[in-house]
């Protein structure tokens, strides 16, 4: 079995382990399902690090690659591999959910089993999805992960989790069986589900079109972009903890990866003549969705709104491209975009997870997410306070932090295209501040308003290592940028240079 | 002669097994007192034998009873096999029913082979006169069988209704058959196909026919707008009858279709297919909607169903992109999804109670955890989400409509089957996010238990590795 097929399959197994494990389990007994369910993702992502070191940083080309039959009859095959792109997501992935486990380790108490087993296997398919290279085996993937989240937000969920979720599912689901069209005609064209084969199908312009926009519906539901965003904040604010932090650090990734692996390489023209609409739609997320998380009264609705808000960068940065060429016929200037843009999404990845988390220990004592319900925690919780301190500040892209990184390139790229999408783009490092340290502010800081608040412990061990390695993957990835901009840089380039190629 | 009289038993020898075995079980049924477990036995290795002799043999051999009237086939042996193991399933599911309720059983069993005979006249058919015999056969089984109990109120209406409008569409197929036979003086499928050739005379006769062929068609496989009788049957027959109504017939409906249009009517294809995409299309909008608005479960899955056959339609729509075989691949897929949504159904109905609306599933996760996935597999497979087999159903369809450049009727479907992921989302949420209380807890029968799994996983493995399946619908049916 090779290296992808590994971490793909480990965490699934695990989760059915963890699941048989479960019965006949005593109350109150040696709980074997939440130690079994920590190896199994700490061996997941054990397993993923040969990615990381064994990684070819000089070559665009798959590396990793595994490939057979599958469904001979269709040419459907069961291929994987990773570039640069899907690489850092796919570690991403491994570090975050053993994160997950352990913050669920003692806070979830309705089936614990099951709650565990949901996250490994949607570790396991969230991996499929980065890693497949044939566009059915991809589909398969990006479907069955629908199935765990709506069973977590809809199991373990706030109040109004059923809304949610189902709100959650069919969005996303629609957007899904449309893409699955255009597969399906992509493949009666090339005569192979290869995701490479579709990146060098000649295409017609008008054929470009509607297959950009098929998929475009079913990534801008997942990214999500405005105005199909509404989904998020719903299944943000009642999924649990866990679920808050594997959507908004990964899932939210698929839509944005969908982006660089399909829609950029397999209709250039498209994604060119649509640009304008692209960047347009991802200028209102920054600004208008900014302003929108400006006035929440919910802790986790503002994360929310400024996940959307963060994401409209990712798209600002892959679809300038045509922008940058127009204006200055540049590639650097590309590249520089692309790269941004992922930067931002692994960084998103850490930042926003960190954010649900620091909600998730405060919602776990006070059982609240009302922003006015807080104040003054600093006094109480000091560990915490600082923690919580420096994520708003990486989520509000000061330097040093994994936040600036992304929005700086992405913000530099903009400028070469156009002053005001640099101009508005760069209304995102006033907004953002302004949302996240006011609600730092009310929350954190000045008096304690409450008896409860007065009452809260600090953080106990398991929190402390929890919040304390993500925070020590956005100072690392805000100091030194170097390798992950290594490690993209061939695909980045590569990319850069085939969309500039028209396929008409 | 003598060779002449082989073949002819060669080819029908399944259907004399399953007569046999009809005589066999009703005499047990009258002498054999309390004789449950006996007639059980009779009646699965009666399934056991005919499965035998259809199986045993060379499996590419095509046999053409003498005058051409039946015929026997690779793509005839393989809907028959499945017939036997779906008939199969359905009595391991029944039986415990069947016992609870003090039904009679050996009328169950008799009538269910009574309308497997008709099943397996009509996949084997060649002519509309046998076609019209096992169409018959299954039909008038079927009418008793949804009035099984006497006493029951909804079980008469259901049944009176079902057999008016039965008869009524029978009677409009009959009166097409007339029609075609007089404009082309044949009943056999491929003199027909033969005669209605383009440029040939008496087109017009042959449209009035096929129009009145369609009635009959869709009344059997359930599309708007013949749909009527489903939802009632569905829900006043007992659940055990139900269970067949909703799974092997679909297997004749496909042949039937297959056969009549396919096979006899493809000259005048482009006649039936207009026709027929707004059966589907309505299939699938009117199936999908009403739905949601069932509070009991057999009624919803009466509507899934009428919209799973519009997705089965869909699939004669698209002949040259290989829609047959994804026709082929969706029924069975449905039937084994119907059967383990039926399952589930059975197997929550206890001491004598029907579990059949929709609240019954309450909190099922908190008392079966188990058959409560059995039950999340069968329902998302429903929808069409990887990586179970109903997806790749209704990719095949879907790409099958692609390649015949139907790329607007494929858009429409898709929308509509995101329509349906709601209703079967419900049954989810309510097995897995409400806690329920006072519900009974659930017992069942091991054989039960193991084949109701093994039914569900079937839809997990058939998804996990699809390739066995695809291509042996596309063999037999290439």
């Amino acid at each position: 079995m090779g290296l992808l097929s590994l971490l793909i399959a480990l965490p699934i197994g695990g989760g059915l382990l963890v699941l048989a494990s479960s019965r006949g389990m005593k109350a109150g007994g040696f709980r074997a399902d939440r130690w079994l369910a920590l190896l199994a993702s700490l061996a997941t992502f054990v397993a993923s690090l040969p990615l990381w070191t064994g990684f070819d940083r000089t070559t665009w080309h798959m590396q990793f690659v595994e490939r057979q039959p599958w469904v001979p009859t269709f040419n459907v095959e069961y291929f994987l591999g990773v570039d640069g792109f899907s690489m850092p997501l796919i570690l991403l992935t491994t570090f975050l959910t053993p994160l997950v486990i352990i913050a669920g380790w003692e806070t979830v108490k309705l089936r614990p089993a099951q709650y565990f087993a949901a996250f490994l296997i949607l570790e396991g398919l969230m991996i499929g999805v980065f890693a497949a290279l044939d566009a059915f085996l991809f589909y398969v993937f990006w479907e069955a992960m629908l199935i765990p989240m709506f069973v977590i937000i809809g199991v373990w969920g706030g109040e109004r989790r059923i809304y949610a979720t189902v709100k959650f599912f069919l969005y996303t689901f629609l957007g899904s069986v449309l893409m699955l069209v255009a597969l399906i005609y992509l493949y009666l064209q090339a005569d192979s589900y290869s995701i490479l084969d579709f990146h060098s199908l000649p295409l017609s312009l008008a054929e470009q079109v509607w297959i950009f926009l098929a998929l475009l519906v079913a990534f801008a539901v997942k990214v999500p972009m405005w105005p199909v965003h509404t989904w998020l904040p719903d299944a943000h604010v009642e999924a649990p903890t866990g679920g808050s932090v594997i959507l908004a650090a990964i899932l939210l990734k698929v839509g944005g990866y969908g982006f660089i692996r399909f829609s950029l390489p397999v209709t250039p023209d498209a994604a060119g003549l649509l640009a304008p609409l692209m960047i347009a739609l991802s200028l209102v997320a920054v600004v208008y969705i900014g302003l929108v998380a400006l006035v929440q009264q919910d802790l986790k609705k503002l994360i929310a709104y400024s996940s959307v808000a963060h994401m409209g960068f990712v798209t600002l940065g892959i679809f300038l491209a045509w922008g940058i060429l127009s204006r200055t016929g540049e590639l650097p200037g590309v590249a520089m975009g692309i790269t941004g843009g992922m930067v931002q999404m692994v960084s998103h990845g850490f930042v926003s997870g960190a954010l649900f988390l620091c909600v998730g220990v405060l919602y776990d004592r006070m059982h609240t997410r009302e922003i006015a319900a807080y104040g003054g925690v600093a006094n109480t919780m000091p560990r915490f306070a600082a923690f919580m301190v420096l994520f708003a500040m990486a989520n509000s892209g000061l330097p040093g932090t994994s936040g600036f990184v992304g929005e700086f390139l992405v913000i530099l790229a903009s400028y070469q295209a156009s002053f005001w999408y640099a101009f508005l783009a760069a209304t995102t490092l006033v907004l953002g501040a302004a949302y996240t340290l006011w609600m730092v502010k009310r929350v954190v800081f000045g008096p304690v308003t409450n008896e409860r608040v007065a009452a809260l412990r600090d953080l106990n061990a398991r929190e402390f290592l929890v919040l304390g390695l993500v925070a020590a993957a956005v100072m690392l990835l805000g100091l030194w940028p170097a390798p992950l901009v290594d490690v993209l840089s061939a695909s980045v380039d590569n990319l850069a240079s085939h969309i500039i190629q028209s396929k008409l | 002669m003598n060779g002449n009289v082989m073949g002819f038993l060669g080819a029908c020898l399944p259907e004399i097994v399953v007569g046999a075995g009809i005589c066999v079980v009703l005499m047990a049924g009258v002498f054999v007192k309390d004789g449950r477990h006996l007639l059980y036995l009779l009646a699965m290795s009666c399934l056991v034998a005919a499965a035998w002799v259809t199986g045993s043999g060379d499996p590419a051999a095509t046999v053409l009873m003498p005058g051409g009237a039946f015929i026997q086939d690779p793509l005839t042996r393989f809907l028959k096999l499945f017939v036997f193991a779906v008939v199969a399933l359905v009595f391991v599911y029944s039986r415990a029913y069947i016992g609870e309720r003090k039904l009679a059983a050996a009328e169950f069993y008799a009538l269910s082979l009574f309308a497997l005979l008709g099943i397996l006249v009509m996949i084997s058919s060649a002519s509309f006169l046998v076609m019209y015999l096992g169409l018959e056969t299954l039909s008038l089984a079927l009418y008793a069988m949804v009035a099984f109990e006497r006493d029951s109120p909804v079980g008469a209406e259901a049944a009176m209704k079902y057999f008016v409008l039965g008869a009524i569409a029978s009677g409009c197929l009959l009166y097409g058959v007339s029609l075609l036979y007089g404009v082309t003086g044949s009943i056999l499928f491929s003199d027909i196909a033969a005669a209605l050739q383009p440029g040939a005379a008496g087109q017009a006769g042959a449209l009035v026919g096929l129009a009145f062929v369609l009635v009959g068609i869709a009344f059997k496989f359930g599309a708007v707008p013949f749909h009527m009788w489903v939802p009632d049957v569905y829900q006043g027959a007992p659940t055990c009858v139900s269970l067949f109504v909703a799974t092997a017939p679909e297997v004749a409906a496909f042949a039937l279709t297959l056969r009549i249009l396919v096979d006899a009517l493809t000259p005048i294809d482009m006649d039936w297919q207009l026709v027929l995409s707004v059966l589907a299309i309505l299939s699938l909008g009117i199936g999908n909607l009403v739905a949601i608005m069932q509070k009991n479960i057999k009624r919803m899955l009466a509507y899934s169903t009428i919209a799973h056959v519009g997705f089965i339609l869909l699939g004669f729509l698209a002949v040259q992109g290989g829609g047959l075989q994804a026709a082929l691949y969706y029924t069975i897929i449905y039937v084994l999804m119907a059967a383990g949504a039926f399952g589930v159904v059975l197997f929550l109905a206890a001491d004598g109670v029907d579990a059949d609306q929709l609240d019954d599933f309450r909190g099922l996760n908190r008392r079966s955890p188990w058959f409560a996935l059995m039950m999340l597999i069968v329902m998302f497979s429903m929808i069409g989400v990887p990586p179970f087999a109903g997806f790749y159903a209704k990719w095949w369809i879907l790409s099958a409509l692609l390649e015949s450049g139907q790329a607007m009727l494929a858009t429409a479907a898709v929308i509509f089957s995101v329509i349906g992921a709601f209703y079967y989302l419900r049954i989810v949420h309510l097995m897995y996010f409400d806690e329920g209380a006072g519900q009974p807890s659930v017992s069942a029968p091991m054989d039960f238990r193991v084949m109701l799994s093994v039914n569900a996983l079937a839809l997990l493995g058939l998804g996990l590795f699809p390739a066995g399946l695809l291509e042996l619908c596309a063999r037999v049916l290439g």
